[in-house]
């Protein structure tokens, strides 16, 4: 166990590689109840959520979810969220722990700023636990607990439900891994049982519970951010490669910056790194070009799937195109990689 | 979790046998345990000289890098090549095929500072 935001969590149960594959091949269980939730709703909630995120909301409807980064003025990412649409006065913001406190704040503050009549903003971390369910076994499993063919759950969709005939969650089709799967969100009394009915009903599949060890490992081989990685209050969703979802069609905080971006370029770029030498990629280690340093890993790891060491770092931008040969400096000694598209993974 | 009584250990989890004037070294079975899965070692080349208590290489876990600290000083005359192209042997086997490197020893006084079975296991029990 480890202290995690406030939260003790398991950074491994039985193996990082073990739950890894487990989830690539059958199904794993994720505690992830640190996640913080925040609502928002009122009359003017959406254009409050329009302003705030750099995602279109108006492109999803009732009982769709959304992935966006948060960007201030400077366009330095607040945090990144997926955002649950309920209806067009009610959002759910599901946020990173240890970021939570601060999107509170920054909401608090444009509410403050600029006139959104009848807005609240409400902390609900606190009544939420979330459940991961991932992996191609997934609906299968889940489908003996839940309310509701899985099948009519679509992806980035998401269902208000019973699970076992009388636990209330929200049960959507997303996740952090790459693989099909759900996220529950339920009262953290019921957790337990959910947690236990989940375990029981993926035996057959031979699921697996996976710790905060995998959770990165497998993010990492889809090229996911990670919030203190690849996203910072320093660093923009146009040079961490997220521009899809940025959406100059709406106005919203940075905009300008980040337009500006778009069109001119920034001066560095996020890339996926594949070592071509031995050794493993770790967050803070020099990028070099023939002897020169031009920029940093951010995150790094030994694939489970690829069994090679993989990582992501900024680079200047005239050396983000795939196939440049790098070097990593890892303890000193200049290590080839090569930059590869993300994701590192493909099935 | 296994601690060989004929092994001698250290506190940064490293464990020492010695023949004549030869002491093989790898990690302790606590230290893969706590580790996890080791995908990645670094050994040093043989004839390199090590220095008791510092780095002499290092092991990657998935997670994170740790260095190995040598446990005597002395000259290394054999490194285990296998663990290199199969690092898992030593989250198999840390005390058999997972030894790291023989070094000859340079000085022998160095060896009364090592822990023995009984004095490893008190201190992880207090690490803990």
């Amino acid at each position: 166990m480890v202290p995690f935001a406030g939260w003790e969590m398991p950074v491994q149960y039985t193996g990082v590689i073990d739950e890894h594959l487990a989830v690539r091949s059958a199904c794993g269980l994720f505690d992830v109840s640190h996640m913080g939730e925040i609502e928002v709703s009122g009359d003017s909630a959406i254009d409050f959520v329009q302003f705030v995120m750099t995602n279109d909301i108006e492109r999803i409807k009732d009982g769709q979810c959304q992935y966006s980064p948060l960007c201030r003025e400077d366009g330095g990412v607040v945090d990144d969220t997926i955002v649950y649409r309920f209806n067009i006065d009610r959002y759910l913001f599901v946020v990173n722990a240890s970021n939570t406190a601060k999107v509170l704040d920054w909401f608090r503050q444009v509410q403050k700023k600029e006139a959104f009549p009848d807005l609240f903003i409400e902390d609900l971390s606190g009544i939420y636990s979330q459940i991961a369910l991932q992996g191609p076994k997934s609906a299968e499993v889940i489908k003996s607990l839940l309310d509701l063919d899985p099948k009519e759950i679509k992806t980035f969709y998401f269902h208000m439900g019973l699970l076992n005939g009388e636990i209330e969650a929200l049960v959507s089709r997303t996740g952090y891994t790459g693989e099909d799967g759900f996220e529950i969100y339920l009262d953290p009394a019921d957790a337990p049982a959910v947690w236990q009915a989940l375990m029981e009903a993926g035996k057959p599949f031979g699921i697996a519970p996976i710790g905060l060890g995998a959770r990165d490992t497998l993010r990492l081989e889809m090229g996911y951010p990670l919030y203190g990685h690849e996203l910072s209050d320093e660093i923009t969703p146009i040079e961490a490669g997220l521009g899809k979802y940025v959406k100059f069609t709406k106005d919203f905080i940075g905009r300008e910056v980040l337009e500006r971006q778009a069109t001119n370029g920034t001066a560095k770029s996020l890339v996926g790194l594949k070592m071509i030498d031995a050794g493993i990629p770790r967050a803070g280690y020099e990028i070099q070009s023939n002897g020169s340093s031009i920029g940093t890993v951010v995150s790094g790891t030994s694939s489970p799937s690829l069994k090679a060491g993989i990582g992501t770092g900024f680079v200047t931008t005239p050396n983000k195109a795939a196939g440049t040969e790098l070097d990593i400096l890892i303890r000193g000694r200049a290590a080839k990689a090569q930059v590869v598209p993300l994701p590192f993974y493909r099935k | 979790m296994e601690f060989p009584k004929d092994l001698k250990y250290t506190k940064e989890h490293e464990w020492v046998k010695v023949e004549g004037n030869i002491a093989t070294v790898g990690i302790t079975d606590y230290a893969q345990d706590s580790l996890g899965d080791v995908v990645y070692v670094e050994l040093p080349q043989e004839g390199a000289s090590v220095t008791k208590h510092e780095p002499f290489g290092v092991v990657e876990s998935v997670k994170a890098v740790s260095d190995l600290y040598a446990p005597l000083s002395g000259s290394v005359t054999e490194v285990n090549d296998a663990i290199v192209d199969s690092p898992e042997a030593i989250n198999e086997d840390p005390y058999g095929d997972a030894w790291m490197i023989k070094v000859e020893i340079s000085s022998a006084s160095e060896l009364s500072d090592l822990l023995n079975a009984d004095e490893y296991q008190k201190f992880i029990e207090e690490e803990k």
